[in-house]
């Protein structure tokens, strides 16, 4: 598997959430993805980024654009060094949440991509990391 | 691994580009006999001198053609690989551009370096490797376009295969015939839904009449398609559901929740009709237009 | 700072949203929509989102802050012009959005404000 492409965002500000939008867009749509896949990771990327300055107290996303023999697709890393998630398997059931938000966060983006990987340790920060594949 | 800096490929065809030109050009010629007609001498010879020179610049920095440095060799061969597929030519046949440089380059070398055995070997070594890369990289390029053929194809297929018809102003009716499997539906589905804000229709009847069985994934896939309907505003009705279906949803345990499903077709339609404000009237025998 | 302009049309509010907003931009959204329901008395509130190309929970989450308050004020919520990606990716969240009909444009989407709350449902539909 080769990584043709990687892009760094900090995620801190509302703004920053904005911009990381349109950077997993134009990364979806340079590996030609469709409509509804595009909407679907960029969805996820809001929400895992919405989650990691919200809960995480700010981080970075990492883009990476991916070949795989015939096969493209899309990595998004999300790292913050928050207080981390206590009960990963807790927060990925649906209508869990602690910000009084819908807790639909983790859950949802798991389901809209390919294959989603938590690592989080109290007081030691959250890395979750998000792939879609293409075909 | 023979080092770039000291591979004399490069002087070699410098030296002796036209020779190797001509009796390349003509070996590809005689290759190509039944098809001289597809392609003109002169655009043979402007790929092969392209080819050549090519080839020398680029040995000059890296001796693997994989490298960055070959990148205007493979999108050369790429170019021509692609022309030729066009013109109907098989892919050994496009190789053989590359492989029939062997002959005249290997003449050369030995003219050269038949003195030094060994200096001999090596540079043999490395024209034989860096043609047989290039050779096999014209069949890659010739797969990929192949499998890109295939792919358009069976999209194209899925989408005629199932047509959104417009029943009525303001309805839509899908007829999915066959056995559905869960990429096929869901691009039944996103075609659906694109046609309902295309025509802007209110209502959209699913019919189910000509597919043999439901399972989990399918089912699923209908539900998320009434659901995603009504978010846009349109309202979906399943219908021609038969009674086996009918079991095999119950069966899995599928909740259809308040999705409006209808046996016919036919009533399917009343209900679509009056929701969306018609009325149908029956005249009189004698009266109706002919 | 930015705000998202709010039409009003006779007894009804119309909001379109066309930018791709940031939290803050959709928070004052809905404290601005609130103060203009109250001030109006707006029977009804459209919110065409025809222009967004995604719709993640927080967004869905403001308009169903929107449609609970506006029907404590005894207004209508109607959201017109999802696009296809949008719904078939909010239906995969698990997203509904309680309490708010929807129509395809603004033009139906008045038509529902217009009808009130019909009392034989069989027009206009609820995103359950």
């Amino acid at each position: 598997m080769v990584v043709e492409r990687v892009d760094h965002l900090p995620l801190r500000t509302d703004e920053d959430l904005v911009r990381a939008r349109q950077a997993v867009r134009e990364a979806a749509v340079a590996l030609g993805f469709s409509l509804v896949d595009q909407t679907k990771i960029v969805t996820a990327a809001s929400e895992l980024a919405r989650n990691t300055i919200r809960h995480g107290g700010g981080g970075d996303m990492q883009v990476e654009r991916l070949r795989d023999g015939r096969r493209s697709g899309v990595r998004l890393t999300f790292v913050d060094q928050g207080a981390g998630i206590p009960d990963i398997e807790q927060a990925l059931r649906d209508g869990y949440t602690t910000g009084g938000g819908l807790g639909l966060g983790l859950g949802g983006a798991r389901r809209l991509m390919s294959d989603l990987s938590i690592s989080s340790r109290p007081a030691e920060g959250t890395t979750i990391v998000a792939v879609r594949w293409r075909q | 691994m023979p080092d770039p800096a000291r591979t004399r490929l490069p002087d070699i065809l410098g030296r002796y580009q036209q020779e190797i030109l001509d009796d390349w050009t003509r070996l590809q010629q005689e290759n190509l006999t039944r098809r001289r007609d597809l392609i003109s001498d002169q655009e043979l010879k402007r790929q092969s001198t392209a080819f050549l020179q090519g080839i020398r610049s680029s040995a000059t920095m890296d001796v693997d053609v994989r490298s960055a440095a070959w990148q205007p060799v493979r999108d050369l061969l790429g170019e021509i690989s692609v022309s030729r597929a066009r013109l109907g030519l098989s892919p050994s046949e496009t190789a053989t551009f590359v492989f029939s440089l062997k002959q005249p380059l290997f003449a050369r070398l030995n003219r050269e370096l038949g003195q030094d055995a060994r200096a001999l070997a090596e540079e043999t070594w490395t024209a034989t490797s860096l043609l047989d890369g290039l050779g096999l990289y014209t069949m890659e390029v010739y797969q990929k376009g192949r499998d890109e053929v295939i792919i358009r194809q069976q999209q194209e297929l899925l989408e005629l295969s199932t047509p959104v018809v417009q029943l009525w102003e303001g309805v839509l009716g899908l007829p999915l015939i066959g056995t559905l499997d869960s990429n096929r539906t869901q691009v039944v589905m996103e075609s659906l839904l694109q046609q309902i804000v295309d025509t802007k229709a209110e209502v959209a009847i699913i019919d189910i009449t000509g597919v043999p069985t439901v399972d989990t994934l399918v089912a699923q896939h209908l539900l998320k398609t009434v659901a995603a309907a009504r978010l846009m505003g349109a309202d979906c009705i399943i219908s021609g559901i038969r009674p086996q279906i009918a079991q095999t949803i119950v069966h899995l345990g599928v909740e259809l929740g308040d999705v409006v499903t209808k046996s016919s077709l036919a009533d399917a339609l009343t209900v679509a009709l009056r929701r969306t404000g018609f009325v149908v009237t029956r005249t009189a025998p004698g009266e109706g237009g002919r | 700072m930015e705000r998202i302009p709010i039409l009003r049309m006779g007894p009804f509010l119309l909001v379109t949203i066309q930018v791709d907003m940031h939290d803050r931009l959709a928070l004052t959204l809905q404290d601005d929509l609130m103060t203009q329901i109250r001030d109006t008395s707006a029977r009804g509130v459209l919110i065409d989102i025809s222009a967004l190309d995604m719709v993640d929970s927080f967004i869905g989450r403001m308009i169903g802050n929107i449609a609970a308050m506006a029907r404590v004020l005894d207004a209508e919520t109607v959201v017109t012009g999802m696009q296809p990606a949008v719904a078939i990716t909010l239906v995969e969240l698990g997203l509904s959005l309680p309490g708010v009909r929807t129509a395809l444009d603004v033009e139906r989407g008045m038509a529902l404000l217009t009808q009130g709350r019909d009392p034989q449902g069989q027009r206009g539909r609820r995103a359950r």
